[in-house]
This record gives C-alpha cells, structure tokens and sequence, in this order.
C-alpha cells in the first residue's frame, strides 16, 4: 500500500506573485546612450505615478520553469485529442507557425509607406480572393479579429444596406435559429437589432413554416450556420434563402462551421450574401487558448460599398490600401486585422489547393459520421441522420442512472483526450456534441469510442466513478460556485 | 498536402461501418442547386518546401524593421521583446490549446490568464480586469458601451485627441446602438479641458481621453477625472501599459475603467496585429465588464485553482442579453504581456519607459536645433512621441528619407486632422540607438 502523498509533494503550482525576490530581473535593457535629463525636466510631477509598480521579480531561469510547467497543465490539439463540437480543433501544420514568424511578415509596421509592404499587401489581396471563391462571393473584408466580430461587422454591413434603402426604420429584427451559437443573438443586440428566434423541425434544420410566419417587412436578415450546430445539412436553405430574400431581408453565415463544406458547396451557392470564416478553425490557424483568431467576412456584389475601410486594391502593378469605399460602415477595429493570423490561412490554402481543401471536407464528415456510428451503440442519437462534420449524442439513458453530460466530459478527461461540448446546443437535452476533424486517425477515433463504451458501462454499473470524475487531473472538479458567488480576480498585492 | 492520415483501406472500413458506399453519399443531403460542381478556382497545392519558399519570397517584398530604423508609431510600437516571450508563446501545449471549457485539464491557460489580470490591475491601478480584447480601439469602444449601460445615458464624450482609428472604431459600435459620440476639441497638443466642461452635462455616460494622446502629449488625467464625475459620468482612460512605468495609473487619478492596447507588452508588431485589448475597471463594475474573466477557486480536495467565472455575463449563456458578444480573444497576446511582465519587473518596465521617455526627448531637441525647417507645435509634456512641423512637401520629404537613406520616417498627420498638414509623429522607443538618431538627424538636414 504506497503511503499517502506528503504536502511537499502535491503543492500548488506557484503564481508568478509568489516567487523571486526584491532586485531580482529576468531581462536586461540596453543602457542610455543620449545624454540624461531629469524625469522632472521632461514631465510635470502630477503626471507620475507615485505608487511604485508592484510587479513580480524573477529571473529568466525562474520565468521559464514558471511557464513551462503550467504549460503541461494544458489540454492542447498537440498533446492529444480535443473533440470539442464546433470548434474544430485541428491539428495545425508546423510550417505555418515558421513562415508567420519571418520579420517580413512579423516585423513590419502598420505605417509603413505601401512600397515597402507590397508583399504584406499581395498576401492580404491573394487571401480575400481565395476566401471569396471558397464563400462563393464578391469581396471580403480581412479586419474582424474573430468570428464573432465578423458577425457584428456583417449584421451592420445589413442594417447599411437597409438604411441606405431607407428600409432602416422598418427592419429592425434578426431572425436567429434556437440551435445557434450564443454568439449570433449577442452580436444581434451588439449591432442594435432585436432577435426573433425560429424553432429547428423535427429534422433539426429551420423549421420553414414558422420562419414563414416571422419574417416580414420588419425583417432585416436572418443568421444561420449550415451545417447546422447539430452538424445537419439543412437541406430546404433554397428554400429558406427565397423565404428571406422574397420578405426583402438578408441571409447571413455563419462560418463556424464551414470545415464540412470546403469545395463541395458554398455559402454564396446557398444564397447567403454574407459569410463569415474563423480562421482558426476552417484554415487551421491555432486556437491560441482562446484567441487570437480572424473572422474576415466575403460578401455579394451589392454589399461592397459598404465594407470597413481599408480594403486592399491593386491597380495591375502594385497594392495598396483602399479608403474609397463609399458608403463604408467605418472601422471595426485598428490596422488591417490579426494579420499573423492572415499569414496561416494563407499558407494553408496554398499548401491545401482545391483539391487539398477538399479532401479535409470529406475526411472530417467521413471521421464523425464514423464516430457517430459508434458512439451510438450506447448513447442516444436524437437526428438519425448521416451528420457532416460533427454531431451531437444525448446521455439521457446514462442520464437515468444519474450520469449526466458534464459528469461524463470530466470522466473523458480521464483517459488524456477533451472532453466534447456539453449542454449545447440547447435544444438537445444532455448534449455531447463531438467534432473529431479530418486530421484525427482511425485509431484515435476508435480509443475514444472504447472509452466512451467503457464511460457507459460505468454508468450502467458503477455511476459514482463517473459522477465522481475526473480522477487523474491535475485538480478535480473546481469549486465553481463559490468562484462566482465571491469573485477572486486577481492576486492581492502586498 | 492535407494533413488528412487515412488510408484507403482504413477509408473503406469506416464507410462499411456507416453502410454506405462512397463519401459521396454522406453528403448526398446537400441539393444539387447548392453543390459546387468543379474544383474551386484556387492555386494547386504545394509541398512543404514550396510553401516555405514561396513564403520567404513574399516576406522579402516587405521591408522590416530588423533591416531599417523605424520612427513610426501611432498605436503600433516597436519596443525590445525579450526572446523568452517568443520561445514561451511557440509552446504549444499553449498555442494548440482552445478556450479553457474544462478547467481540469487547463489549469495553464487558465492561471496565466489569472496572473495577466493581476498584472494589469497593478498596471492600471483598478480593482479588476478581464482575459483580453481584440485590440485598442474594440476595447475604448465596449468600455464606453460598458459606461452606457451603467449609467442609462446615452452620450460619449472623446477627445479628438484620442487615436483617430479608435475614434472610428468608437463611432462603428457607438453609432449603431444609438448612442451619440461628441468629440472634444483638442488645443495645443491636449484635450482643451474648457470645451470638455462646456459639453459635460447629466447625460453624458462616460468621458474619454488617452494618456499621452495620439500626439504623444501627457493629458491632465486628474482635472479630466474630476470634471467627468462631477456630472456623474464615468471617465475613461486609454493609456499605453509601458507609460506606467513612470506615468500615473489610471487608478491614481480615479479613472472607473482603463483601457489600452498591449501590443507593446512583448507582442509582434506584426503590421497592426493580432494585438491586444487591455480592460481593467473599478470593482463595481464588474458584473458590466465584458469578456471572459479568470477566478481563482478550490477543487474538492481543497487544492488551488482557476476557472473561467461570472460566465452568466456572457454570450453562451446569456444570449441576446449577454454583456458583449466578445468571445475569441486574445489569449496568447494575453500569455505573452504576462510572460513581457514577468521578465522585466517594476525595475525593468520603469527602465523601458525612461530610455524611451529620455530618447524621444534626445530626438526631439536635435531635430528641433539641428534641422532647419523643423519646429515644435506646441510645449506640451511627451513620453515616447512628438509632432513637429516640417517645412516643405511632407510626403516627399517623407519618401526622400526612405529611398534615399534607408529610415522609416514619422508619420504625417495630413488628412488624420485638419490644419496639420505639414506635421509629422515621430516615435522613439529604448529600440532606438543614439546612432540611428543622429542618422536620422542628419538624413533630414541634407535633405531639408
């Protein structure tokens, strides 16, 4: 029997707060080499700080262990398999990573004179072509820093569009599916519209008699993601585009989700005339822990005078940035977007090409459809339907045994995968929403079935392993409840 | 290539085991009307080394800043990044990861982001801080919406002053919830503090001024403040995180929220991003906030740790009546200021500050002696940048300092704001070199 771990052994991680020591400094700056005047000469004394900074000491040595070590703290797409439902956490080719760190691409400044960044400026005008093909679209804007600042910025490329009709007045709703991402709503009221939500059918799509009854002449647009957040094709979205456009509103895209339709079919095909992409999921740029990402928008033909300035143009010999755009919405964000993050999709495109593009597309549909097969052996499948390239599985057999969704997420931790969505989306109860990607093996789809089996057996047969979960975390169930009932913020200084 | 590893035995396997033929079928739900019916009008694909290799050649188009001297600033900063930063942000148990939806298995991400709001709290002076913003001008933009819907009134006070892309930004998100955005003129260098008296009144939600200003002139933060909440409107700051090292914290002058862009904490500059929004406030505040917001908790067996908390302001759970609709941000630029911090300490950000405070000065008074034709605009206080006037065409002059000497000049504020058509920002951070100064100086002097 080994003995009980000694307090030594299983000590909390430090914070960066609690190590060093006073004049300790981990980086070294360049001395002064121009003569020296007083801080009082340059800068009126009321403008200084008067309480020190009180920041950590450390050295570099003390720094990298610090960082290093939390960072085996993490789930991350190289460390294993990451199944999270709609956020299409693909593994993300190294090269990439290489080429955006060259100093031509990290190095330059935003105001530089244009002759000296018309390498920046092609990639940027390559990029918002291939990202119009793939949308099926005119043009694009690259600035939106993530997919739901493309929502906002094109829900008011809409309200533009209304306005510049003098419809502004009259259209004031947004029509937004139950199953969609808590995203579409927020951007809905972020851009002053009011949401009307349409129910999903028994298939899972819109369901196309009530959005029927909803749209009108008070209907700005309406927003959808196809495949669907239950990773259905909606197969009537002829249908629901006619519906919208005949009421005189706008379809927009939500590109969440468009990983399952690379080369097979476009949104603009569809009849969208906006569309969003998260780069950091379709292009296979990282996730970052939560940004940054890119949410460039391709719009139809008639949207373009009202895109964010600047665009880039390019007059046959050289590029440059554009600021005649007419009826422009304005800014939606400094510069010219996350440009690094440009640079990735742009070498995945280029290193996928069309036919590449496609091939991810039917290998991520193949990949869930398969796991979906297997997953559904022992949890409840609630749209038996083939999926495209994620689905969603219900526990409410496990549920009867007092296993819940969350209870099963934490025991998948376990076994060093992600856990896959849970509770979403809403409209399914005890959602586990799975993507596994094109870039998993069969293997690996196969472990996660067994473990799932094995999860399920638990349920069956010893319910409290599971409800009891995770077990081999580096902590265990977080006490969530206390850390919002009493928010701890931030380190308290000394 | 296309990083997909099935085989084609393995390809037919899993399609016996859905029982359908081909992958074709699993798609057969699309109408054909939708179907794209030919390969997508894209360059083919390219191996590794051909990727590589077309990449370099249009990175060699650009001309970077490791090649030329820069004197370019305006929200964009080119300040020494330590190489630990870098080597931290390439792991990528860090940057393959996603939002932290599962506590236990990110404890990583989680307490870095836990220890970046503590850092900037101390920065700023206030009580708390969120996981990060797009950039800047997103952050002024939802801190004045924040201001909105604290105080149910519906008018923004901005300084002309303020960065004119953060303006813009403003007025986009702003305009389009119906709330009016004045502008304050601005007077000698800084915000004219008479016209903000004048135009401050019981509707007015929030005062924003940014410290030192698009001009790189230091504002008077303290009688802004003060003027703000006198009609019970909250005052915002936009500051730059290396001014503090020496220039007050926005909690020192009683700011309710400070914003900011970090891209000068140890990020990429990247041609203007991904860069980083700051968002600290007043702890009262903080149910208002947006973005995501780390908290620090006990699991069951009483071990420390972090979670993603007050969740029920935000999208996923609040829908329409979620506080923003932020949702991806910028978590690794987030990683790399707390890894920047970390390396510098008080000691070292107060030193980035000076160096930066005592060049630009350095370069302001020998363009100033040395070139004829340039003059000061006004003597307002600076840290890191100043406008001079310059006799003659601009532009040329400008292009001439390119072409001719090989140094990224300032910036020309024609078309930025009327009247200043032959006045330039300059900015010097402790990256430049006495040096490249004095080159600077005399490039301008043979051409002027």
């Amino acid at each position: 029997m080994p003995q009980a771990r000694t307090r030594l052994e299983t000590e909390d991680p430090p914070l960066l707060f609690e190590q060093g020591a006073p004049g300790r400094q981990g980086y070294q700056l360049p001395g002064l080499d121009v003569p020296e005047r007083p801080l009082t000469d340059l800068l009126p004394v009321s403008s200084l700080r008067r309480r020190p900074l009180e920041l950590p000491e450390l050295s570099e040595v003390e720094v990298i262990r610090h960082f290093t070590g939390l960072s085996r703290r993490n789930h991350a797409v190289d460390v294993g398999f990451y199944p999270l439902g709609s956020c299409t956490m693909k593994y993300n080719p190294k090269v990439n990573e290489e080429v955006a760190a060259l100093p031509g691409f990290s190095r330059i400044h935003p105001y530089q004179p244009e002759e000296t960044v018309q390498g920046a400026l092609e990639l940027m005008w390559r990029l918002e072509r291939y990202l119009c093909e793939i949308a099926g679209l005119s043009r694009a804007t690259l600035q939106p820093a993530a997919g739901a600042h493309g929502e906002l910025t094109g829900l008011l490329l809409i309200k533009a569009y209304h306005r510049d009709r003098g419809q502004h007045e009259q259209r004031r709703e947004i029509v937004v599916p139950d199953s969609a991402h808590g995203t579409n709503p927020a951007s809905v009221t972020m851009s002053g519209y009011r949401m009307v939500q349409v129910p999903s059918d028994a298939r899972g799509g819109v369901d196309v008699a009530a959005l029927r009854g909803l749209v009108g002449p008070q209907t700005a647009g309406l927003m959808l993601t196809n495949p669907n957040t239950l990773g259905l094709f909606d197969e009537n979205i002829l249908e629901i585009a006619e519906i919208v456009h005949q009421a005189g509103g706008l379809l927009y895209y939500d590109g969440a989700n468009a990983n399952a339709i690379l080369g097979i079919s476009r949104p603009g095909d569809m009849g969208f005339d906006i569309v969003h992409f998260n780069l950091h999921k379709t292009f296979s740029t990282p996730h970052g822990g939560g940004g940054p990402g890119a949410g460039p928008i391709a719009v139809r033909e008639f949207l373009v005078p009202f895109l964010p300035v600047p665009l880039v143009g390019f007059d046959g010999e050289r590029y440059f940035l554009d600021y005649d755009v007419p009826k422009s919405i304005g800014r939606v964000r400094s510069f010219y977007g996350n440009f690094g993050v440009l640079v990735k999709a742009y070498a995945y495109i280029r290193a996928l090409g069309p036919e590449g593009l496609r091939r991810v597309s039917e290998a991520a549909v193949l990949n869930a459809n398969y796991l979906m097969r297997l997953l559904a052996e022992e949890y409840h499948l609630p749209y038996d339907r083939h999926c495209k390239h994620e689905f969603v599985v219900s526990a409410v057999r496990q549920k009867a045994k007092g296993v819940r969704a969350g209870d099963i997420a934490k025991r998948i931790l376990d076994f060093g995968m992600h856990a896959p969505t849970v509770y979403f989306p809403l409209i399914v109860e005890e959602a586990l929403m799975v993507e596994p990607t094109e870039t998993e093996t069969k293997q690996t789809l196969d472990r996660f079935a067994a473990v799932m089996r094995q999860i399920a057996r638990e349920a069956e047969e010893a319910p409290e392993i599971v409800t009891s979960a995770p077990h081999r975390t580096p902590v265990r169930r977080l006490d969530e409840v206390t850390a919002a009932r009493e928010p701890k913020l931030c380190f308290p200084a000394s | 290539m296309d990083f997909v590893p099935l085989t084609d035995a393995e390809r037919e396997q899993m399609l016996a085991r859905i029982g359908v033929k081909s992958v074709e079928e699993l798609f057969s739900d699309i109408p054909p009307k939708a179907r794209l019916d030919r390969p997508l009008d894209l360059p083919n694909g390219m191996s590794e080394a051909e990727l590589a290799a077309h990449m370099r050649s249009l990175a060699a188009k650009n001309a970077h800043l490791d090649q030329y001297p820069s004197f370019l600033g305006g929200g964009a900063y080119d300040h020494l990044v330590p190489a630990v930063v870098r080597h931290i942000l390439a792991r990528s148990e860090f940057y393959t990861a996603y939002t932290p939806y599962q506590a236990e298995v990110s404890q990583g991400v989680l307490q870095t982001i836990f220890e970046y709001q503590t850092l900037v709290c101390r920065l700023t002076g206030l009580d708390v801080a969120n996981a990060s913003m797009y950039d800047g001008a997103s952050a002024a933009a939802e801190a004045a919406l924040m201001a909105v819907a604290h105080t149910g009134r519906r008018r923004v006070l901005v300084s002309a002053a303020v960065h004119p892309e953060y303006r813009q930004v403003m007025a986009t998100y702003l305009g389009n919830q119906d709330v009016l955005l004045d502008t304050i003129p601005w007077r000698m260098g800084v915000t004219n503090l008479d016209a903000l008296q004048h135009a401050l009144a019981q509707d007015v939600a929030a005062v924003v001024l940014q410290n030192p200003n698009f001009f790189g002139s230091v504002e008077e933060m303290a009688a802004a403040s003060a003027m703000a909440h006198g009609v019970g409107a909250l005052f915002v700051a936009i500051v730059d995180p290396i001014s503090l090292g020496i220039l007050a914290a926005p909690g020192e002058y009683e700011a309710d929220v400070a914003v900011g862009e970090g891209q000068g904490l140890g990020n990429a500059i990247s041609f203007g991003g991904p860069y980083l929004g700051f968002f600290a406030a007043r702890r009262e505040l903080v149910r208002r906030m947006p973005g995501r917001i780390v908290g620090l908790t006990k699991d069951v067996d009483g071990r420390r740790g972090f979670v993603l908390t007050l969740q029920t302001r935000e999208q996923h759970i609040r829908r329409e009546r979620a506080t923003s609709n932020i949702c991806t941000n910028q978590a690794l630029n987030a990683l790399a200021a707390t890894v920047y911090l970390a390396m510098l300490g008080p000691k070292g950000v107060r030193r980035v500050a000076e160096l930066s405070l005592q060049k630009a000065h350095y370069a302001f008074d020998s363009l100033v002696a040395e070139v004829p034709g340039i003059r000061p605009m006004w003597d307002a206080p600076f840290f890191k940048e100043f406008v001079v006037e310059m006799d003659g065409e601009v532009g040329e002059l400008l292009t001439r300092l390119w072409q001719d000497y090989n140094i990224l000049g300032g910036l020309p504020l024609a078309g930025l704001y009327q009247g200043l058509d032959r006045s330039v920002l300059w900015c010097v951070t402790e990256a430049r070199t006495r040096e490249e100064i004095d080159r600077l100086v005399l490039a301008l002097k043979a051409i002027a």
